[in-house]
């Protein structure tokens, strides 16, 4: 076993009554002192995976290993790891001085330290001198924020967050991420994270384990799932992608709508049908005739950065493009990709692995 | 450990629910007696056919109903149309009439009815099947409006301005966009004014006259003598209609579709 | 707006004639002589033996009725609530259906369980236990708990379906273990019904007549036999009317403390 590994899910399968698995022998290791976010669509069982570390579901098959003991079994209020709920859950009939209390309370903690924890969690958190309020006389924000202190108070080697800022509006959630990222690095404690949103994912996680179906889909950096997906799943769901069938012809070299790319991927075989995935900013429009295959601009949005654009080829498909340059609805372009940009994947084969397509 | 608590809670419930039922389950039995006592003498149904050739209770079973389904119907009326009204009262005078409405629901019955009788004395109005009928629609109106009021609350209140932005007068918005939405508390408010009816007796002595009687005043006059197994023929055939009926409403597809909206 | 405000006018009108002048009527009676004139007489009657002893009675087995009852509702209303049915609206039909079996009869049906012969009585005497208890406080208490009890378990339970389940997963998280959950987070979120619970109960069991007429076996006289018979035989309508004057102090009471909590509205949202 890795020494810095806390939290081991060990062929977790988990099924609900109709029989249908929502998580399928899922294995996952999670380090000391990681930002790790899992990441996916709703349904994908990320969520379920979350509760099945805070105890609140058992798993119909598998082990969650905690510092390599055995927690499966154990009831919630026995682990060392506490929750930030998606809607807060605070307890209504509590102020929020209270409501930090509570678990420390449970442990039976002196006054004075009680007292002490309150005033530094409140301090984490900005929110000194709210000690009196009752939750419903704050906002949104505010008890998001007695949320997450009313779990590190209890000093957890582990705070799991499901999806914590999904009702806070867009400014006060980007504040959050940073806000997040900075109570991290000061408590030096492990976030495990659950999301849909796949910028707050990349943003924050040291790792971001992106799922669907019940299957891990692909496991790194943010920078490696955003730039190297592994499949058509991973790239569809993170960021924008042009995801288009190819032809392996031979080592570095891609046949796209019957246009030759030279690509950097080598050993996928020779004639070989591929997934290809080239990001809408690593696509370069040129003169006509300049590029590998010629278009006509057919939609342009002015997106304040940069131009979104879209390019129809001659088979008809639709490229997705972002250009700091404007082209006007009409103009004859030609379609250049960097061979570093093209991302070459194999179509998925079982039937498991169908599953990890993109069919929404 | 789980299993163990599991079973202590269902062997609680059962329980509990023994004796909830132990009673009308006792009585359905006896209505299937031959004879009158408490000794069992075979089965049979002469209960029920002399309960269809009884004169008197043929009128209670009338009146009872009839007054039910009135005093049920024209407190959901009143009860819709002050819900209305009371959405657009403010503070203290919110909280006035919010009290004045609860007194009947949590003053005694036995009270209530005294003073019902008392007023209806003093007006000089002769006792019978109006003056039982008026004192059912005082005490069920409370129970609609309970049961309207939090979901005319809950209600998104724009829907019913888009209405009147689109074009629809006053009365047709409401009748199309409010009532839909009200429909499941305006439901549940009726049913449960109906059967505060059905059961009441209390109030129901004290306001009626003589010569009118509902079910529980006809059985009320039987205690002395020795309450007739045909009375429990009868409550047997209303209490099999309810199930039979909360069955069919339960599981027809209306049912269920009110059980999603409801979330 | 102002014309929708007069939507709540009728039902205003109709609750000050048919609530508030009905109930100043029983001021009327009850502080007046059967001559005419004020007095105080039939109000203080209260104090006499005859009427004293009925009332002490029926405040003790309302308050051990509403005891018992809590203490029954409380863990039914907790194991349903932690049971997470789906169709909520069962339990409370289950607890409302035998209202459609008549009031009367279903407490006249215990005397056939009760009474010599009855199959309660029967098993009483295998335990061990002697006697009949018809015709004592055990019976109307029983009774008085098999009326009400539906009046207890249904604010308790809305109350508790109304806590959300992620409360109760953050109280977990926290330490807390089902004990715990159950005596800081439920029990405090509860407490308005409770509050609601005991007055539906307390209420209608301090008044009763017809649970001591029915199972008392004509023996013991409840405060609310008193008054029902100065108005129906002893045709005593300002002793009577004095006299429910007294229990309606004790009812605006427990209102007042009710009001105080204003839950009520809320109660019925299931």
């Amino acid at each position: 076993m890795n020494e810095n590994v806390i939290i081991q899910l060990e062929h977790i399968t988990k099924r609900f009554e109709d029989n249908h698995n929502i998580l399928d022998d899922l294995c996952l290791d999670i380090h000391e002192n990681e930002f790790i976010t899992l990441l996916g669509p709703s349904g994908c069982g990320k969520t379920t995976t979350l509760r099945i570390i805070g105890g609140f579901e058992t798993p119909n098959e598998g082990r969650v290993l905690f510092e390599g003991r055995d927690i499966t079994a154990l009831p919630p209020y026995k682990r060392e790891l506490n929750t930030v709920f998606q809607k807060y859950a605070l307890f209504p009939h509590l102020n929020v001085e209270e409501n930090i209390a509570f678990g420390l309370k449970i442990k039976g903690k002196t006054k004075d330290y009680i007292r002490d924890k309150i005033k530094y969690a409140l301090r984490l958190v900005n929110l000194e001198r709210h000690e009196k309020r009752m939750p419903d006389q704050l906002s949104g924000g505010q008890q998001q924020r007695i949320a997450i202190a009313r779990a590190i108070v209890n000093e957890p080697k582990v705070l799991l967050l499901d999806e914590p800022l999904g009702a806070l509006d867009l400014k006060l959630r980007q504040d959050m991420q940073y806000e997040l990222i900075r109570l991290k690095n000061e408590l030096g404690i492990t976030f495990v994270y659950v999301t849909h949103d796949q910028e707050e994912a990349l943003t924050m996680s040291d790792t971001v384990v992106v799922m669907n179906k019940g299957y891990i889909q692909q496991m790194g950096t943010p920078e490696m799932i955003y730039n190297e997906p592994e499949n058509a799943f991973v790239a569809d769901f993170v960021g924008d992608s042009n995801i288009m069938d190819g032809l392996f012809l031979h080592d570095e070299l891609v046949e796209i709508f019957g246009a030759k790319f030279p690509c950097v991927d080598k050993g996928f075989g020779i004639n070989k049908p591929v997934d290809v995935v080239i990001r809408p900013e690593d696509v370069d429009l040129l003169p006509p005739g300049k590029g590998s295959l010629d278009g006509v601009v057919t939609h342009i949005i002015f997106k304040g950065v940069h131009y979104e654009m879209e390019v129809t080829t001659p088979d008809g498909y639709e490229w997705l493009v972002h250009s700091t340059d404007m082209f006007p609805v009409g103009t004859k372009v030609s379609i250049h990709v960097d061979p570093f940009d093209i991302q070459i994947m194999n179509k998925p084969q079982s039937e498991d692995e169908e599953a990890l397509g993109v069919d929404e | 450990m789980k299993k163990l608590k599991n079973f202590f809670g269902n062997a609680y419930l059962a329980i509990v629910f023994v004796f909830l039922y132990a009673p009308i389950v006792t009585l359905i039995v006896y209505s299937f007696n031959e004879g009158r006592g408490r000794k069992w003498q075979g089965f049979s149904v002469r209960w029920y056919e002399e309960l269809f050739h009884s004169a008197s209770i043929g009128d209670a079973v009338y009146n009872t109903l009839t007054i039910a389904f009135l005093s049920a119907l024209i407190a959901t009326v009143i009860g819709v149309i002050s819900c209305i009204g009371l959405q657009a009262l403010k503070g203290r005078t919110r909280n006035l009439y919010m009290a004045l409405n609860n007194i009947p629901m949590l003053n005694s019955d036995l009270v209530t009815g005294l003073s019902l009788m008392l007023a209806f004395i003093a007006v000089g109005v002769t006792f019978g099947y109006s003056t039982v009928l008026l004192a059912h629609i005082s005490f069920n109106v409370p129970y609609v409006i309970v049961n309207v009021m939090p979901r005319y609350r809950q209600m998104n209140q724009s829907t019913y301005e888009a209405a009147l932005d689109l074009g629809a007068k006053p009365v047709k918005a409401f009748l199309k966009v409010v009532l839909p939405e009200l429909m499941p508390g305006v439901i549940s408010g009726f049913l449960m004014a109906f059967t505060m009816s059905l059961d009441d007796f209390i109030i129901t002595h004290f306001t009626k006259g003589p010569g009118i009687n509902t079910i529980s005043t006809l059985i009320y006059s039987e205690i002395r003598r020795g309450i007739k197994p045909s009375m429990n023929a009868l409550s047997t055939i209303m209490f099999i209609s309810a199930i039979i009926l909360l069955v069919l409403t339960n599981f027809s597809p209306t049912g269920s579709k009110t059980e999603v909206k409801d979330r | 707006m102002n014309k929708r405000k007069l939507l709540s006018l009728p039902y205003l009108v109709w609750m000050i004639g048919f609530t508030v002048i009905p109930l100043l009527m029983i001021l009327w009676y009850g502080f007046q002589k059967k001559t005419g004139g004020f007095t105080l007489e039939h109000v203080l009657a209260i104090a006499r033996p005859e009427h004293l002893k009925p009332l002490l009675i029926s405040l003790l087995l309302s308050v051990i009725c509403t005891a018992i009852c809590l203490v029954i509702a409380y863990p039914l209303a907790l194991i349903l609530r932690k049971a997470n049915l789906k169709k909520s609206s069962f339990v409370i039909f289950i607890f409302i259906l035998p209202m459609w079996m008549n009031f009367l009869l279903r407490t006249y049906a215990w005397l056939n369980l009760l009474d010599d012969g009855g199959l309660v009585y029967v098993l009483m005497q295998k335990m061990g236990f002697k006697g009949n208890i018809v015709g004592t406080y055990s019976a109307i208490l029983l009774g008085m708990v098999y009326n009400y009890l539906p009046f207890m378990v249904l604010p308790l339970y809305n109350a508790m379906t109304k806590i959300d389940d992620f409360t109760l997963n953050a109280a977990r998280d926290l330490g807390a273990n089902e004990r715990q959950v159950n005596l800081h987070v439920i029990l405090p979120l509860t407490f308005p019904g409770i509050v609601s619970g005991i007055t539906m109960v307390f209420v209608p069991s301090l008044t009763t007549f017809v649970v001591s007429d029915l199972l008392g076996g004509r023996k013991i006289f409840l405060i609310g036999n008193i008054i029902e018979q100065e108005f129906s035989t002893a045709s005593n309508w300002n002793l009577g009317a004095g006299l429910s004057f007294v229990l309606m102090i004790f009812i605006l009471v427990s209102m007042a403390i009710l009001n105080h909590y204003d839950t009520l509205g809320e109660e019925e949202e299931a």
